[in-house]
């Protein structure tokens, strides 16, 4: 045992030399390049050309010297999912007292994501915190928040948070563990729980729609999470999200917080003006998660609170799909 | 006076005898029957378990919670015993040992039964995010079960030992496995030294990793935003309950073990009676957490909280609520503070009360939450508004707990579920005791 320990150490000092000794010369052989690197280059061809570096002072270079950049073609226009729009920070402002349950924008929503589930992304809640306050109306999506507490807990990455503050979901990498539906205090997120059936799915090859995280729903797939995307596939056509344009009030406004603009598709107004107004606020502020949406407080209505109530359906969200449509499709 | 050959034949592993292979098929045939409900699982989807998007979560998170806390039990039997040196533990540690083992093994199968997607599980080591909670999982359990394995096998190895030469005319296959693992083992003076340092190794480490184990667990919950999850209370309150459940499971196997394998000569009155007062205390211990948990935050009542413990307490979960709490935990106290209560036949009862009890305490824990997000639940079918589990859940769940018995059947029927040479050991040592004192 002892001999053995003693050998071992041996072998680990030998071990440790010999590392030394190789790292020596490559250190030395590492000088010896930079220094020949810096001496003058034996076969200039003693032409000059001048150039202009890239913090602006001008300098001279043998011709000689002088290669052509190559071009990292991949990585400079190569646009990245995973971070989003450069210099962008989209967010959305909920007028709720505009908003009277017409629920155009959940059909919109559903329509356009292909929503065959049971629990639809967009939600418009009858609320009312307590018996003494007033009930309204308030249209629920996902907040996009700036500390998403999902994507903290997603074990694979396959939630992530884009500079341009969108959350989205890779639908492709998710093991549908359901962490993130239990740590959105929002509610936000929905499961295929079984297939989701889609008829999009069935003609995907004939569209040339390559799925991406851009434009959730196409196609929901068996076993993951899904959710509002925040449409990035209407920004990137220049159009807004499909909630918004389908609003018949004008409860949506979209934008870009770094412009300091939202509109609704019918006014664009400055987005710090509007919060400062109408008091804008944020849902569950304390929470610290920091959401992308901001609601106005429901106060000068323009219709009674009553008038949505026939909208309402307190155990719907998505129309069942007529039975008739089917047999057309197919 | 016991002699060597009688403790061997007493202790040596047997073969099954009618009831015991009855018991086995049946539990392979449960498990069979899980299989195919969750084959069935994997082709529908989920979509056949009663979790929807407000009760995302359901008993095989509960369960695998179960699972987790029971695997508690050789950290603390065989570790904590063995450090603050209560010499009792000896003829129930390798059983507790068993447990731990098949309990974590059953944990780690059980969450992946949960995953809706177990075709991208490599995802998890390739894709790994460190800030996740599930990540600490994915590496605690397999370290777990790692060194619970190591904890079960190193006091066997001498065991193994005295198999090999003891069936060797006999039965030449089975010498021949167990020789293979006695890793020739000799008994001389180096080796006891060597396997002593193992595994006195071994039992600090499975200390600091069984607590993390329970606490990483409670941070799956607490890491939310979720009302009765989000509390700092729970990692202890996790630990303290997985002692109870897993002292629990030990109370009621080494029961049904002595009485299938005739034990009662090594594991006597005086056991149970140590027993009880270790599990009286665990009960006791979580009893004070649980009040952390449910008294303490009726003073504020927060109105989310309050909605919650209404719900616990008046509620649709008031009946599993006080079930749990009351059977499970404060008339196990009481009748564990008698000395009549702490006999094997009542032991057996209060012991099997807090194992089932501990199961549907960690139901109480995982599925009222859900249902109380902070936005009222809207715009789904009334169903989403409960949860009970389906069929498939409950064949699947079933499965599990049977495939948790089966290993503990396989290791009981193989291994000595007490330790040979350790018994020996202790006898001579205290004959030689005697004899000193004598002369």
């Amino acid at each position: 045992m002892e001999d053995k320990n003693k050998s071992s150490r041996r072998k680990f000092l030998d071990n440790g030399l010999k590392l030394g000794i190789v790292s020596a010369i490559g250190g030395l052989g590492l000088s010896k390049i930079t220094s020949k690197l810096n001496a003058a280059n034996d076969d200039s061809s003693g032409e000059k050309m001048e150039l202009m570096t890239t913090d602006g002072t001008l300098i001279q270079v043998d011709t000689s010297e002088v290669i052509e950049v190559e071009h990292a073609k991949e990585h400079d226009k190569k646009y990245n999912v995973r971070e989003g729009n450069p210099n962008r920070k989209f967010v959305m402002v909920v007028d709720l007292a505009k908003c009277k349950n017409a629920l155009k924008c959940q059909s919109a929503c559903n329509k356009h994501h292909y929503i065959t589930g049971e629990n639809a992304w967009l939600k418009v809640y009858k609320m009312q915190e307590e018996k003494d306050t007033a009930p309204y109306w308030m249209p629920m999506m996902c907040m996009h928040c700036d500390q998403p507490a999902c994507v903290t807990v997603c074990p694979v990455d396959a939630t992530f948070k884009r500079k341009d503050g969108l959350v989205l979901i890779d639908n492709e990498r998710c093991i549908g563990c359901r962490f993130c539906m239990a740590a959105c205090p929002y509610s936000t997120r929905v499961f295929n729980w079984g297939e989701p059936g889609q008829e999009v799915t069935l003609n995907m090859d004939m569209t040339h729609h390559t799925p991406s995280p851009e434009h959730a729903g196409i196609p929901s797939i068996k076993g993951t999470v899904d959710k509002c995307d925040f449409c990035p596939h209407a920004i990137d056509n220049g159009e807004l999200p499909h909630c918004v344009t389908a609003c018949p009030n004008g409860v949506f406004y979209f934008g870009d917080k770094y412009e300091d603009t939202v509109t609704n598709g019918e006014e664009t107004v400055r987005l710090s003006q509007l919060l400062e107004d109408k008091s804008g606020y944020r849902l569950m502020e304390g929470l610290g998660t920091s959401p992308s949406v901001y609601y106005l407080p429901p106060v000068d209505r323009l219709v009674d609170f009553e008038d949505g109530l026939e909208d309402f359906k307190e155990f719907e969200s998505v129309e069942p799909v007529s039975p008739v449509e089917k047999p057309e499709q197919l | 006076m016991k002699t060597h050959k009688t403790i061997l034949r007493d202790l040596k592993p047997k073969k099954f005898g009618k009831r015991d292979s009855i018991w086995t098929i049946s539990l392979i045939v449960i498990i069979i029957i899980g299989l195919i409900a969750y084959i069935d699982q994997l082709i529908k989807g989920q979509e056949v378990t009663n979790m929807r998007d407000y009760a995302l979560w359901g008993i095989y998170i509960s369960n695998f919670v179960f699972f987790v806390a029971t695997s508690f039990v050789g950290t603390v039997t065989v570790a904590i015993l063995r450090l603050t040196k209560n010499s009792w533990r000896t003829p129930l540690v390798r059983i507790a040992e068993i447990i731990s083992v098949a309990a974590i093994i059953m944990a780690g199968i059980t969450i992946m039964i949960d995953m809706a997607r177990p075709d991208r599980l490599l995802n998890l080591f390739i894709h790994a995010r460190l800030q996740s909670p599930i990540t600490w999982d994915v590496v605690i359990i397999p370290t777990y079960i790692v060194i619970s394995l190591l904890l079960l096998y190193f006091p066997l190895i001498p065991d193994f030992a005295i198999l090999k030469t003891h069936f060797k005319k006999k039965k030449p296959k089975l010498s021949k496995f167990y020789g293979r693992l006695a890793l020739n083992w000799t008994g001389s003076k180096a080796q006891k030294s060597l396997q002593e340092k193992s595994i006195r190794i071994i039992a600090i480490m499975i200390i600091p990793v069984g607590l993390l184990l329970q606490t990483i667990d409670a941070w799956l919950f607490s890491t939310t935003y979720r009302i009765g999850w989000d509390s700092t209370n729970f990692a202890p309150y996790f630990i303290s309950g997985a002692f109870v459940a897993g002292v629990g499971a030990l109370v009621t196997l080494i029961y049904i073990i002595r009485k299938a394998k005739k034990l009662e000569n090594y594991i006597t009155d005086y056991h149970f009676d140590k027993l009880g007062k270790l599990l009286a205390l665990a009960c006791l211990i979580y009893l004070y957490f649980n009040i952390n948990e449910y008294v303490i935050p009726l003073f504020t009542a927060k109105k989310g909280e309050l909605v919650h413990l209404e719900t616990l307490f008046t509620g649709s979960y008031s009946i599993l609520f006080w079930a749990v709490t009351v059977i499970g935990l404060i008339l196990p106290i009481i009748v564990l503070m008698f000395k009549k209560g702490r006999k094997p036949n009542s032991m057996f009862i209060i012991g099997l009360i807090v194992v089932i009890g501990s199961w549907w305490k960690r139901f109480v824990i995982v599925t009222p939450t859900l249902l109380h997000p902070f936005l009222p639940i809207q715009g789904v079918p009334e169903s989403w508004h409960h949860y009970f589990p389906s069929l498939h859940e409950w064949l699947i769940t079933l499965a599990t707990l049977a495939m948790a018995f089966l290993i503990i059947t396989v290791c009981v029927r193989y291994l000595p579920v007490i330790p040979i040479q350790r018994t020996i050991d202790e006898m001579e040592a205290s004959e030689a005791n005697n004899k000193n004192t004598e002369s």
